[in-house]
């Protein structure tokens, strides 16, 4: 490792502070305004460190209070389904997904190489070219506004993902793991549960994080194809706080904070896994 | 027994066990992939109106022809080259000096990595609305900030002028997607050969040498990968247009695919906005064939 002289130290430093005050700020600012009174975010010049704290934001979003805004007593619906969506995305693309990326990985077919060439491109099609026939399907099936059609709407772009980065890491895995165990008198599918699986579980635990990810951060599909809270999601619940002319401030960044505390969480906990992740998948290729 | 048999044949036939297995992925894809985007084709040769679905008749090329002879459409394909360029570009340069700066292994570098993270967790939309709330014209933080240290003396409408907002809008992109730029660039830094390093050394190179002929060509591959991704999904950017700005002022952040949202969705044109979203798609194709030759090329080294 290079020596570094005082000089690049201490600027070093400096950037590391500019960098860390960049990051954070922003967050702490909405953290801030969603611990504050309407009244009190409403001053000149803006107060840095409020003076009280309240929870009252947060509790109106939870309570069932006649007096709570009816959009923000509807947030708790629309986590709810924001939970459930992503959560069934990332399951049915995992099995659905594990399966074909296994197939791809170790499998000689007629078909292959096309079959994973079509669904690599498909990671690259843009949700705005797939949306008007899906629109205009569902409304003629009645079935806008429904979270199952969210959820297989959502396959896709969550499984293309899993199958291209699942197969990577089921390529990393020495074949003679696989034979042995069939010499042994597993059959191909044993082999697969006993034998691969278990040694893909960083991979699999990865994608499973970053197709949640992506279907909790989803927020064109679920802008068109939903219009009530029977499927309404959260990042569609959150602009809702911002209309055209009224516009309410406390209530919009509590939603925001409840709406990054999943991802956070799961990032900063599996922050190893995701960089793993993240670079044998998109810097491999 | 008949079940044994097929469970034989599977068995031993890798052919037909790996359509079992990639079919159920396969109907999924033809379902909700390439039938909406060959219908989308079909539609973008039509006059569809979801308003008056009667009128439904083949145009050709018409609607094409029609957006490539308005100026306005140009004026938006300038707005999305602008944006994706800048942010991306400003990304790139931001996400290596980041990288570098956590490289160094200063006190604090894996708090930094951490919190780096931050950022790229945020949901789009609540990144479009944690900026909203800051560039606010009467009560924004960037207004309070600016003033008390005394850089403006009255408070400044930040998305109410054209050009001004798209900048805004690039700068709370620019907080959201440069640490993605950051992990793809660290991971590519985990990988550098010391030896080249002292090598280098020995040979007394300046650090800025260094950096320059040895450390940037070996980042090649990570930051050609990152630039080509960010491209991507720079130019299909939706979420923080319709939050921050809703392609306003006076269509100053309008870009393509807010545009084609308003087409389609408020003015009910499903002819008019398949066109233009396959006209979105064709620009990524265009990006994405460009992703699959430099990953092809640049695999090797």
């Amino acid at each position: 490792m290079r020596k570094y002289s005082k000089g690049i130290k201490i600027f070093g430093y400096l950037m590391m502070i500019i960098v860390v005050i960049w990051i954070l700020a922003p967050v702490y600012w909405l953290v801030i305004s969603s611990l504050s009174t309407q009244a009190d975010l409403l001053v000149k010049p803006p107060d840095w460190i409020p003076d009280h704290i309240t929870f009252k934001n947060y509790l109106s979003i939870f309570g069932d209070e006649q007096s709570v805004s009816q959009t923000a007593s509807m947030f708790t619906k629309a986590l709810y389904n924001s939970i459930f969506v992503s959560f069934f995305v990332t399951l049915i693309s995992l099995l659905v997904g594990t399966l074909a990326s296994y197939a791809f990985a170790r499998l000689n077919f007629k078909g292959k190489k096309i079959g994973m060439l079509a669904i690599i491109a498909t990671r690259m099609i843009p949700v705005v070219s797939l949306i008007i026939p899906i629109y205009i399907l569902l409304n003629k099936l009645s079935l806008l506004d429904n979270k199952f059609s969210l959820i297989v709407v959502y396959l896709s772009f969550t499984l293309p993902f899993v199958v291209y980065i699942m197969s990577g890491f089921f390529q990393g895995i020495p074949h003679e793991l696989e034979e042995a165990a069939r010499i042994d008198g597993c059959s191909r599918i044993e082999a697969l549960i006993r034998v691969i699986l278990p040694l893909s579980g960083p991979g699999i635990a990865a994608v499973s994080i970053f197709s949640f990810l992506l279907a909790w951060d989803q927020f064109f599909y679920a802008l068109i194809l939903t219009n009530s809270y029977a499927s309404k999601t959260v990042p569609v619940a959150i602009t809702e706080f911002t209309g055209r002319h009224t516009i309410n401030y406390t209530a919009m960044t509590t939603g925001g904070v409840l709406a990054a505390i999943p991802p956070m969480i799961i990032v900063i906990i599996f922050q190893r896994l995701i960089i793993k992740g993240l670079t044998s998948g998109a810097v491999k290729g | 027994m008949n079940y044994k048999r097929i469970k034989n044949k599977i068995e031993h036939d890798e052919g037909l066990l790996g359509w079992i297995f990639i079919l159920p992925a396969i109907l999924i894809i033809v379902a909700i992939i390439f039938y909406p985007i060959l219908r989308t084709l079909w539609l973008s040769l039509t006059s569809y109106s979801l308003a008056y679905p009667w009128r439904n008749k083949f145009v050709g090329l018409g609607n094409y022809l029609d957006f490539f002879s308005s100026a306005k459409f140009w004026a938006t394909i300038g707005r999305t080259a602008y944006f994706t360029f800048s942010s991306t570009g400003l990304e790139i340069i931001l996400g290596i000096a980041i990288a570098m700066l956590i490289n160094m292994h200063l006190k604090g570098w894996r708090f930094l990595r951490t919190i780096v993270l931050i950022p790229w967790a945020v949901p789009t939309v609540v990144n479009a609305i944690i900026w909203k709330w800051i560039y606010n014209a009467e009560y924004g933080a960037l207004n309070g900030l600016l003033q008390s240290l005394h850089i403006i003396d009255k408070y400044q409408s930040w998305l109410s002028v054209p050009w001004r907002a798209m900048n805004m809008v690039i700068l709370a992109d620019i907080w959201k997607c440069t640490p993605f730029i950051v992990l793809m660039i660290s991971a590519s830094l985990a990988t550098m050969p010391e030896e080249l390093y002292e090598a280098g050394e020995i040979d007394g190179t300046s650090r800025w040498q260094s950096f320059k002929y040895i450390t940037l060509p070996l980042l090649k591959p990570a930051i050609m990968v990152s630039l080509v991704i960010r491209t991507v999904e720079a130019f299909k950017a939706f979420d923080i247009i319709y939050v921050l700005t809703n392609g306003g002022p006076a269509n100053g952040t309008q870009i393509i695919s807010y545009m084609t949202y308003l087409e389609s969705f408020s003015f009910l044109n499903m002819g008019r906005g398949s066109a233009l979203s396959f006209i979105v798609s064709i620009f990524i194709l265009i990006l994405a064939i460009i992703y699959i030759k430099i990953l092809y090329t640049e695999d090797g080294v």
